[in-house]
Parts: structure tokens; C-alpha cells; sequence
């Protein structure tokens, strides 16, 4: 009952959301017909040509109809065609799409494995010189911008020590070896700030007063974290996972043109070199999409796992 | 200096600050410290500690135009330093002016920015700068339209909550009676009680501002060549990195060091921050 009263609002939020956006898109890409008209048929066409195509295309209509009618289409399937590829926009976006959220799903078992066993780790014992060291190495991971990261790891263990390949085209078909380097730096960035959450949380669960009496009765350390300690205090940190999804999608683009990733990171940066305007709307509108979905997957998540939070309150 | 201890006597704090301000010190004086013009054609591709042919002493090097990789990293100083501080500052601007007024307005006006803040907050950072710089090109204004475009939501948030708490205190109660103007509580009253949370934000921001100027030099959506960007080195050199590896290794180790240098200042001030707060 309350659920479905709050997932009603959260979707009702999200649509909204993606209204504005694609308003927002549509504004900043089209709105200017000449400019459309360039970026779709080149530079050097000429102001008849234009002006033709303009007609055709129906550019010559008010702004509001306009977008509309762009936004019927988008929601019905049809994203118009790529002009540099020269393929329907709909059948390109979907398999890169696939492409990298293996590449993502991947990176997310590194930040969730890493990030929560480093950050209960240092929270078990906060101040010891263990926390310390964690707290450290994931400052430094995440301070460091990704394609820096990327050329350190890619000088160590592919130029110095031979261990992978330096570029992840898939050329010869699918390759794990190939997958190892952009996960490890997409996986490593991320994972400082979950690191940091499930820390935080940790060291408050284990000042609580029923951890002093666990560990008065005699228990033992291991017995008091994962009997007691980690149920509560994993609360916080797996509900920023989701989170951490946005972020995720920035560096899967700047990782993908490192290592030359045919995934959705490559297609949005190849369509934004080439004012592939079409493409552009269509890849930042499933970027927006992707994005909001996940934050309502992660309030239902924290509904869940945290009953005392009423799910209608503003949480 | 009594109020500056507690900062300096944290080890993490004082690498952070040594970096920080290192780079500050390398960004204002340039011209002293750089050997060579970076933009001049010297010798093409010399390794780093080597000697040029005229005498030249290059100690990290030149690249594939023959300019002077230590020169450029210099003057790459003082090009990410300013504008990610300009970036960051008119983020701010935008972020504490319109978070002041929504949390103290509070009612529809807060409801529509709150809104608007989610709206921009939804898309991924990069797509965001994509977007923009496909719209109005790359130059460096518009890097920093962008930035504060796309900084300045969460700015927003971060002062938005904060007047809204600050705004049910007494004191303030007291000078709405007093009849002082809405402008003076926002500003003489509210706006002061915001620079702790803000300061360790500030920093913060400052770093992500040069990893985000570095990354659209990176992928070429930057500040247009041959500005000396650290950035937009690293996307030269990136082809024929293989052979001479320290056209990327030092562009990147100086981008490093500098957002390294501020995310361990922005702990520390946070520590502070806190430690000063359970003593209040």
C-alpha cells in the first residue's frame, strides 16, 4: 500500500525529470535550424541545399510542434538516423549500450567487493594504523583523474611488465585480458567514496552500546562484526551504490576512448566529435534515463533494507 | 597562527597543503621558472635529461612539435590553476545566491529551483560538458560556462540545506523583528554561518574542477591547442606514447599531484571542522 504510493511518486518525479530534459536537449541542439541543417549536411553544402532539406524535414514548423513531434518519435523508438554512420540511431545505441554495461557491471563488483570490505575493515577498528592506511590508499585512488590512473597502470603492467593488452578493441573477437585494465581503473576510481561510507558507518555502529555489551559478554571480534555490527552497518553504503551509477557512466567515457572500448562511451564521443546531433540526443537521453532509474532502484532498495524509514517521507 | 595550528599539525594535511600551494606558487611565477617559451619549436621528440643541439638543457624532454615539456607543464600550471578557480568561484556565485533565496523563500520558489538543481544533477557529469561544448564549441569561456552550469546544482543543495536550518534559529527570528531587510539577513546573518561546510567543499570542487578541465583536455573537448593544458598534452602524446612514454607519464604525474594535493587538504579541513564543531 505505501509502496506503491511512493514508487507512484518516484516515477511520477522521474517522468517529469525526462521531460525537462529532453526539452532541455531538444532546445540546445535544435533550436537553431541553420545549425542542424550544417551539422547534417556538412559544410559545404550550399544555402539552397539547406534550405531544401529544411523544408522536407519539416524545420520549417513552430518549435513547439517541433518538439512534439521529436518527442513522439523518441518515445515510439525512432531516434532519427546517425549522419556519420549513416545507420538508424535506435539499432546502434542498444548493443554499445550492452558493451558497456559489462564494462560497468564489472567495475561495480570491484567498487562493491573492494569498497566495502576495505571500508569495514578500517571502521572496525577506526584510529588503528590498518584505517589508516585504507583511508589513505582511497584518497588517492579517487583523487586521481581516470585517464592519469589509466596511463600509470597501463605503463606498469603493460609496458613494464608485459602482463595485458593496452587497448581493449575486441578486434579478435571477445577477450577478458582485454577487460582487465579499463574495469581495474573504472573499478578503482569509484571506489574511494564507497570505501569512505561504509567506513564512516562502521566506526558509529561499533561505538554503539549493543556492540559494548557484545564484546563485554566476551565475544570475539570476528563474531561481533559479522553477527552484530556489518547488518546495519552496511545500510548506508549499499544504498549509495546505486549512487555511484552517474559517476560510473563519466568515466566509462573517458576509459572507453583510452582504451578504445567499442561500448556507449566511444559512440556518444565519437558522435559529439563529428556534431552527430542526432546520435547526441539520443545517447544523452538514455544517459539521463539510465541515471534516474537508478536513483529510484536505490530509494526502494533503502525502503527495504531500513524499515523504520516511512517510504512516503521525503527521505 | 593560533588558529592556523590545528591545520598544520596533521601530516596529511600539510603534503596536501605543499602541493596545493606549490603548484599556486608555480602557476604565479611562470615566467621565472620555465626555461623556454612553451609554445616555441626547439628540438622534436629529445628524451627527458637530455641536451639539445644549441646547448638547450631539456629536463623532461620535448614533444613531437619540439616544444619543451617542462616549460609546458609550467605554464600548464598557471592555465589549469586559473581556470579552475575562475570555473569554481562563478559556480559558486550562481550556487549560494540561488541556494540562499530558495531555502530562505522556501515555498514554490525553492520547490521550482530544487527542481531545476535535480534536473541538471541527473546527468552524468561528462555528458553534461559534452552536451554543452557541442553546442557552443570549446573555447575558454565556455569551459567555464560549463563548469559552473554544471557545478553550481550541487553548490546550490549543499547552501540550500544549510539556510534552511540556520534560518529557524532565534537570532534570526530576532532580526526579521528588528526589521532588518531580506538582503541583510541573507547576507549579514545566514551566509557567514555557511563557510565551514563550504570551505572543505570549495577545495573539494577545486580538484574536481582541474580533473575535469584535464579531462576534456584529455579528450580533446578542451581549452584548443597550443594552450599548454595538461589535459590536452596527454591526448597529443597519447599515439606515441609507447616510444616516448614521458610525453604522457609528466602531465600526468603534475594533474596528479595537484587534485591529490586538494582532496587531502579538503579532509583535513574537514577533521577540523568537525573536531571544532563536537568542542562547540
Amino acid at each position: 500500500m505505501f509502496l506503491g504510493i511512493f514508487l507512484m511518486r518516484k516515477v511520477a518525479i522521474a517522468v517529469a525529470t525526462m521531460l525537462v530534459v529532453s526539452f532541455l536537449i531538444f532546445l540546445a541542439l535544435e533550436v537553431n535550424v541553420e545549425d542542424v541543417a550544417v551539422k547534417v549536411l556538412g559544410q559545404y553544402s550550399t544555402v539552397e541545399q539547406r534550405a531544401a532539406w529544411l523544408a522536407q524535414n519539416g524545420y520549417n514548423d513552430a518549435f513547439a510542434l517541433r518538439y512534439v513531434r521529436w518527442l513522439g518519435n523518441f518515445v515510439t523508438g525512432d531516434w532519427g538516423m546517425s549522419t556519420f554512420f549513416r545507420a538508424p540511431v535506435a539499432e546502434m545505441v542498444m548493443p554499445r549500450l550492452a558493451a558497456s554495461g559489462l564494462l560497468a557491471g564489472g567495475a561495480l563488483l570491484v567498487i562493491v567487493v573492494f569498497g566495502l570490505g576495505l571500508g569495514v575493515l578500517a571502521g572496525m577498528r577506526p584510529g588503528s594504523l590498518l584505517d589508516r592506511v585504507i583511508s589513505v590508499f582511497s584518497v588517492v585512488t579517487t583523487s586521481i583523474p581516470d585517464f592519469a590512473s589509466a596511463v600509470f597502470l597501463s605503463g606498469i603492467f603493460v609496458f613494464w611488465l608485459g602482463l595485458l593488452p593496452g587497448a581493449s578493441a575486441m578486434i579478435s573477437g571477445f577477450s577478458l585480458a582485454e577487460l582487465v585494465l579499463p574495469v581495474s581503473v573504472l573499478g578503482l576510481y569509484s571506489m574511494g567514496y564507497l570505501a569512505r561510507v561504509t567506513r564512516a558507518s562502521m566506526a558509529d555502529v561499533m561505538g554503539t552500546h549493543y556492540i559494548r555489551t557484545a564484546r563485554l559478554k566476551g565475544a570475539g571480534m570476528g563474531r561481533i562484526v559479522l553477527r552484530h555490527a556489518l547488518r546495519n552497518a552496511l545500510i548506508t553504503p549499499i544504498t549509495v551504490i546505486m549512487l555511484q551509477l552517474p559517476w560510473l557512466l563519466s568515466g566509462v567515457i573517458v576509459i572507453e576512448v583510452f582504451y578504445a572500448y567499442k561500448g556507449f562511451g566511444t559512440l556518444l564521443y565519437d558522435a559529439a566529435l563529428n556534431q552527430d546531433i542526432y546520435l547526441i540526443e539520443a545517447c544523452a537521453m538514455v544517459s539521463v534515463l539510465v541515471v534516474v532509474l537508478s536513483q529510484i532502484l536505490s530509494d526502494l532498495i533503502y525502503g527495504w533494507l531500513n524499515p523504520r524509514i516511512a517510504l512516503g517521507a521525503e527521505a | 597562527m593560533k588558529t592556523l595550528f590545528p591545520y598544520l599539525t596533521k601530516p596529511l594535511v600539510l603534503v596536501g597543503g605543499v602541493l596545493a600551494l606549490g603548484w599556486l606558487l608555480v602557476a604565479i611565477l611562470a615566467p621565472l621558472i620555465a626555461p623556454y617559451d612553451p609554445l616555441q619549436t626547439l628540438q622534436p621528440l629529445t628524451k627527458p635529461m637530455t641536451v639539445g643541439a644549441k646547448g638547450e638543457f631539456f629536463l623532461f624532454g620535448t614533444d613531437m612539435l619540439g616544444r619543451d615539456i617542462f616549460s609546458r607543464l609550467v605554464w600548464g600550471a598557471r592555465t589549469v590553476v586559473i581556470y579552475s578557480t575562475l570555473a569554481t568561484l562563478t559556480a559558486y556565485a550562481f550556487g549560494l545566491i540561488l541556494g540562499l533565496v530558495a531555502g530562505y523563500a522556501g515555498g514554490r520558489t525553492d520547490a521550482v529551483l530544487s527542481f531545476l538543481a535535480n534536473v541538471v544533477l541527473s546527468f552524468p557529469v561528462l555528458v553534461l560538458y559534452i552536451v554543452i561544448i557541442v553546442v557552443i564549441g570549446a573555447s575558454p569561456v565556455n569551459i567555464v560556462i560549463a563548469v559552473t552550469f554544471s557545478s553550481a546544482p550541487a553548490i546550490f543543495r549543499i547552501v540550500r540545506g544549510i539556510t534552511i536550518d540556520i534560518a529557524s534559529r532565534d537570532f534570526v527570528k530576532a532580526a526579521i523583528t528588528q526589521g532588518e531587510s531580506t538582503w541583510r539577513i541573507l547576507l549579514v546573518d545566514i551566509l557567514p554561518n555557511t563557510t565551514g561546510p563550504l570551505s572543505v567543499d570549495f577545495c573539494l570542487r577545486l580538484g574536481y574542477t582541474a580533473i575535469t578541465i584535464g579531462t576534456l583536455g584529455f579528450l580533446g573537448l578542451g581549452l584548443p591547442p597550443p594552450t599548454p593544458d595538461w589535459g590536452g598534452m596527454v591526448n597529443e602524446g597519447r599515439s606515441m606514447a609507447i616510444a616516448f612514454p614521458h610525453l604522457v607519464i609528466f602531465p600526468c604525474i603534475a594533474i596528479s599531484s595537484l587534485t591529490l594535493g586538494l582532496s587531502l587538504l579538503a579532509d583535513g579541513l574537514r577533521e577540523v571542522n568537525d573536531a571544532k564543531e563536537r568542542q562547540a
